[in-house]
């Protein structure tokens, strides 16, 4: 077991290396920041002067020496286009975020559970094809499709919601809420519904799947043999062995909520981390971008790994690899 | 009983009507240069002074433009037409190219498992530690930094199906490399490698056939996909140039001007795009129930 | 988890209340770039100094008309050539209540001028200052300057104690990794007080009641917005969650004007948008060729060929201002006489390509950035196909400015579409000293495609020291003549600024596309 885990341990590690290679690599040669970072009309001395203060004039492996040593210490240097720490610029945004993406993972759980069961139990029924209709042409549409009609409807011919940005925020502690303002939840309709939706759909998608497999299997059929009560039957035996793979699935999810989370920001201007992303990408703000990428890195690796431990502990099969 | 349902749910009749569309599709997309109006790359083809007309049905139409024109006095059947070939040619691209990559590393890591095996799913690894639209921003980003303007407007469609493609492969690869283990304890597997065949021979003759439905079945599903993530970074900005539009391109150029009352500049090729990923997803969710309901699209 | 609702309930305690607070007056605004930084050297943006001016004051800043008048300066004179004297403003404080005085201006400039600061070339001449008195401060120049006004004006004033007490006397700058208290806190003497900031997100002020100067608005708080894509920005004003955006896009004007309730102000702005060529030897296009632009006729015949006046009526919707020169009516320098474009006639520039001996026309490179100036993809694309039908083949590459821009300095272009707004001087020496003037690391530091014109250069050097401000001003002019007879560079137009706003707001707009909240009035 110790084995299996400092394995596990050591693939992480050598995977974030890899990842801080690429992110270094890809980095350096996104654009050239200096002539964002110079006024109109600057003389060539000028910018040679900001290029040799950004160490840009130095050979790539200096550079990236440069760079590890930075990462290793956690200091990701500064942002070209807030002038502030990076880390301490990614840490703000993820309140954002985080609020964004645990809303849509709660608007896609609490929809696409009760939906998959449903269709799982009824596949025949006039509201099961219609919902799997409907996850069809919504898996069909881009995200940004998605959005951009929701902020004509809603915001713009309706005026019900915002159409974009966060609303009045609390601070609690370090951490901006929007949460606890009225405009703040209102702001928060819109962007989540959109990030939702895929997910949504994936998870019905999966419940339905899963609970078509577990009703089939012997033991459900026992369980009706043996009269037991239809509630307790679907509720408690089907349900919660098909919630299983439901439940690793969403986990694994939530990094790509995260990532997909850099549309749904663009379109809605909401000022998390994906934004964040979008905006340094067009400066370049190359110190954000690294560390953005190094970010999602961490936390895909962070996720598999704990997924894979977890399963060891499950399924006692693998434990013997 | 659960096949049953599962055959039984989706309907032939949607089905063919999806497979209909996504026929006549392919056949405006191949001959997109025969029947468009006009050539949207050729500047002189088309002039500002027909900038912004309605489609036909609207008050101010114009019938050399059936839907109407876009900001520049393009034509928005043609820019469409060739939008279109621009999208299937990439998301066909990026799932061939994935495919390929994803059979050969996995029957590779399948085939000789141990170190080989090791290096290829660490390999695989890392890739999926990315989700596919971050690493194509990252790509096509990196590429219109160091090509030309000039190189970029030729490169960009290859540049695009390989950003697309570099995350996709993975699945293939995990798909393949599973089978490949089943196949290779069978007795002809160990037959052909006791008299001596070449292991490509084997691998090629042998194995291959045997894993190409559920390869087949991926790559539909991630046609899919593939078109919507060109779609959505094109509509970022890192996709086709304007220049040289795609559907998502043009999304992204009609959107300035979703609030001016231009409203079909975008909504004439979301439709479009929406229609053809939808039919993609109709035949994909078709045969993945058909042939093998365990495989997930995730 | 007790812990955790204990924060929350504090968190709930220090809540202000959800409804909007009950201010008179507050202007909600929405443009399509954030403030970088709140650092005044931090940074070399002009729109992030515009809503610095929210905040701070300079020593001398510009009315209503956009001339030069006193702030926290009362008068200067010209001691000698390269020493000016300043009499200070008496009785003015910061928001955070320290008086200003001569130690708050020696520690600002000598923080301008530091070598770390990013903007330091925005007062390059300017090597040394001293404090004669508690009111009174000399500038000491390398050399006899005649900008140092205009140059001042964009140089904002900050308190010296709280510098120090910030740890902040040193400027941030990105490249070097200094970050200081004053990227996002200010404390200046200006008509605002800055209450918050939270970055791509908003910034609000809050009005300065003891402003030294008698307000000219009526606002009590200001609300500032980032919002980048043009559609949402549009659309929030429609929805009535902000007052006012600047810029509106153009495609957007003539309904946002019919809609009841919002209105446009438009004029044209200081942005002339203009063609540049390449003289170097050989064009990227037709590599081993000599280069057909070096001849004076060829660019005469790209010129002739252009259709101003659809551009204007049709791509600019009727909203841009044809030009002639490279300086817009407002910048020093600039010259009715000179400002003529030559006439739209396809036949002459025919006939003058065949005289230059390319009757059949040539091949080049024409490239565009996608989204810094109004419309630029769409000028690029309708000006070659304009082209085209006297010959001329011009291929068309589009990108973004992050990527265009550098290949701009490296000369990697034939001919290329740029916009030069002569700020923050607002004076025709601006272009001649970066645009026109040979590049020879001092001067013509925007001039990377080799042109070279003795007589310009003559005359670059000598309006940098001209004092007479007359026989300055006729340095610049003779040299836009020039420009303009040997179509040096290609004018295009002054593109407009456009702001759309709620009825209820009057908001005065200026030419150097800055908003001026301190010029603002609601009306109820």
């Amino acid at each position: 077991m110790i084995r299996l885990l400092s394995v596990r341990l050591l693939q992480a590690i050598l995977v974030m290396v890899a990842v801080t290679a690429i992110a270094f690599v890809m980095f350096r040669f996104v654009g050239d920041p200096v002539a964002s970072m110079v006024r109109e009309g600057a003389t060539q001395a000028e910018k040679d002067a900001v290029r040799v203060a950004l160490g840009l004039d130095k050979p790539v492996l200096a550079q990236f020496v440069n760079f590890l040593g930075q990462v290793v210490t956690g200091d990701l240097g500064t942002s070209y286009r807030y002038q502030q720490p990076v880390t301490s610029l990614l840490l703000s945004r993820l309140p954002a975020t985080l609020e964004l993406v645990i809303v849509a993972t709660v608007l896609a759980l609490s929809l696409g559970i009760p939906l998959g069961v449903l269709c799982a139990l009824k596949p025949h029924a006039f509201f099961s094809r219609l919902t799997q209709s409907a996850t069809l042409v919504g898996i069909s549409m881009p995200t940004f499709v998605t959005g951009l009609l929701l902020i004509l409807i809603f915001a713009v011919n309706l005026r019900w919601l915002p159409s974009s940005g966060r609303g009045d925020l609390v601070d609690i502690g370090l951490w901006q809420t929007g949460f606890l303002s009225l405009s703040g939840l209102k702001s928060l309709i819109l962007p989540s519904i959109t990030l939702a939706l895929f997910q949504l759909t994936l998870i019905m998608r999966l419940v339905r799947s899963e609970m078509i497999d577990v009703l089939s299997s012997d033991y459900i059929r026992f369980a009706f043999a043996r009269g037991l009560p239809r509630t307790y039957i679907y509720g408690q035996l089907a349900l919660r062995n098909a919630l299983m793979p439901v439940v690793t699935v969403t986990g694994l999810q939530i990094g790509q909520l995260i990532a997909f989370a850099i549309v749904t920001e663009t379109v809605f201007q909401w000022p998390g981390m994906g934004l964040l992303f979008t905006n340094a990408v067009g400066y370049p703000d190359v110190p954000v971008l690294a560390a953005y990428l190094l970010f999602v890195g961490f936390l895909f690796v962070m996720i598999n790994m704990i997924v894979d431990i977890l399963y060891t502990f499950i399924d006692p099969r693998l434990r013997t690899r | 009983m659960a096949t049953q349902s599962l055959m039984r749910r989706l309907p032939p009749v949607s089905v063919v009507i999806a497979s209909l569309v996504l026929a006549i599709m392919l056949i405006l997309v191949i001959f997109a240069p025969l029947i468009a109006p006009m050539d949207p790359r050729d500047v002189a083809s088309y002039s500002l002074m027909d900038m912004e007309i309605p489609p036909v049905f609207m008050e101010g139409g114009d019938s050399r433009f059936l839907l109407g024109t876009d900001n520049q006095g393009r034509d928005l059947v043609s820019v469409i037409l060739f939008g279109l070939r621009i999208s299937v040619v990439i998301g066909l691209g990026a799932v061939v190219f994935a495919a390929m990559l994803g059979v050969v590393l996995g029957l590779i890591a399948g085939f000789f498992g141990g170190m080989v095996d090791g290096i290829v799913m660490r390999v695989a690894d890392i890739f999926v530690s990315f989700p596919t639209i971050l690493v194509a921003l990252l790509i096509s980003g990196i590429a219109r930094a160091q090509l030309s303007a000039d190189a970029m407007l030729a490169w960009a469609p290859l540049v695009l199906i390989f950003s697309i493609a570099i995350n996709e492969w993975v699945q293939y690869a995990r798909t393949v490399r599973a089978s490949t283990m089943v196949e290779i304890a069978r007795d002809y597997v160990r037959a052909a490698k006791v008299i001596g065949l070449p292991s490509p021979r084997i691998m090629a003759r042998h194995i291959l056939p045997n894993i190409m439905s559920s390869v087949m079945v991926i790559a539909t599903i991630n046609l899919a996909g593939a078109i919507l993530t060109e779609a959505t970074l094109s509509f970022l900005g890192a996709g086709m140039p304007p220049t040289y539009p795609s559907l998502g391109t043009l999304i992204r150029i009609g959107n300035q001007f979703l609030f001016s009352g231009l409203w079909w500049i975008a909504v004439m090729p979301a439709t479009v795009l929406v229609i053809l990923v939808l039919a993609v997803n109709v035949i994909g969710d078709y045969l993945r129930d058909h042939f093998n309901p365990k495989l997930m699209a995730t | 988890m007790k812990t955790s609702i204990k924060t929350l309930l504090a968190g709930l305690a220090l809540l202000t209340p959800l409804s909007a607070p009950a201010f008179a007056e507050t202007l909600r605004w929405a443009s399509s770039g954030d403030v970088i930084s709140y650092d005044p050297n931090a940074q070399v943006d002009s729109f992030t100094q515009s809503v610095h001016h929210m905040v701070f004051d300079p020593l001398v800043r510009r009315n209503k008309d956009l001339k030069l008048e006193p702030a926290l300066a009362t008068s200067w004179e010209v001691i000698e050539p390269k020493r000016w004297r300043f009499k200070l403003r008496q009785g003015v404080k910061f928001h955070e209540g320290q008086p200003f005085n001569a130690d708050d201006v020696v520690a600002t400039i000598q923080r301008q001028i530091d070598p770390g600061a990013r903007n330091r070339e925005n007062l390059s001449t300017v090597v040394g200052v001293e404090k004669v008195d508690d009111y009174t401060v000399d500038l000491i120049l390398r050399g006899p300057y005649p900008l140092l006004l205009n140059d001042l004006a964009a140089i904002y004033i900050m308190s010296k104690p709280w510098m120090e007490e910030h740890d902040a006397l040193k400027p941030g700058n990105a490249s070097t990794g200094v970050v200081t208290y004053a990227s996002n806190h200010a404390n200046g003497t200006g008509a605002f007080k800055l209450k918050s900031y939270e970055p791509d997100s908003r910034s609000v002020f809050e009005v300065n009641k003891e402003w030294w100067d008698k307000p000219q608005h009526n606002l009590d708080e200001v609300e500032f917005r980032p919002i980048a894509s043009d559609a949402t920005r549009v659309a929030a004003l429609m929805s009535g969650e902000v007052d006012m955006i600047a810029p509106v896009p153009l495609q957007d004007i003539d309904r946002i004007a019919a809609t009841d309730g919002l209105k446009v102000v438009e004029n044209p702005s200081l942005r002339t948008i203009f063609f540049v060529f390449s003289y170097r030897p050989e064009l990227h296009a037709t590599p081993g060729q000599p280069n057909p632009l070096r001849d004076v006729r060829v660019r005469q015949a790209l010129w002739q060929a252009i259709d101003t006046n659809t551009i204007q009526k049709r791509l600019m919707r009727g909203k841009s201002r044809t030009a002639g020169m490279l300086v817009a009516p407002a910048v020093t320098g600039y010259d009715e006489d000179i400002d003529v474009p030559l006439p739209y006639d396809v036949a002459k520039a025919k006939a003058l390509l065949a005289e230059a001996g390319y009757p059949d026309g040539f091949k080049t490179g024409l490239a565009c950035p996608n989204d810094r100036y109004i419309a630029d993809e769409q000028i690029c694309l309708a000006v070659a196909s304009m082209w085209a039908q006297i010959g001329v083949q011009a291929n068309v590459s589009v990108e973004s400015k992050t990527t265009y821009f550098p290949r701009t300095d490296k000369g990697e272009f034939d001919i290329y579409l740029l916009g030069w707004a002569s700020l923050p001087p607002m004076d025709g020496f601006s272009p001649l000293q970066a645009l026109l003037a040979t590049n020879d690391g001092t001067f013509g530091g925007s001039n990377a495609d080799g042109l070279s014109n003795p007589e310009i250069d003559k005359l670059a050097y000598a309006a940098s020291t001209e004092l007479d401000e007359a026989k300055r001003i006729e340095d610049l002019k003779q040299a836009f003549r020039i420009t303009h007879d040997e179509v040096l560079y290609l004018p295009l137009h002054q593109q407009p600024v456009a702001w759309a706003m709620s009825s209820k707001v009057d908001m005065p707009q200026f030419p150097d596309e800055y908003v001026r909240p301190w010029f603002a009035q609601i009306r109820k």
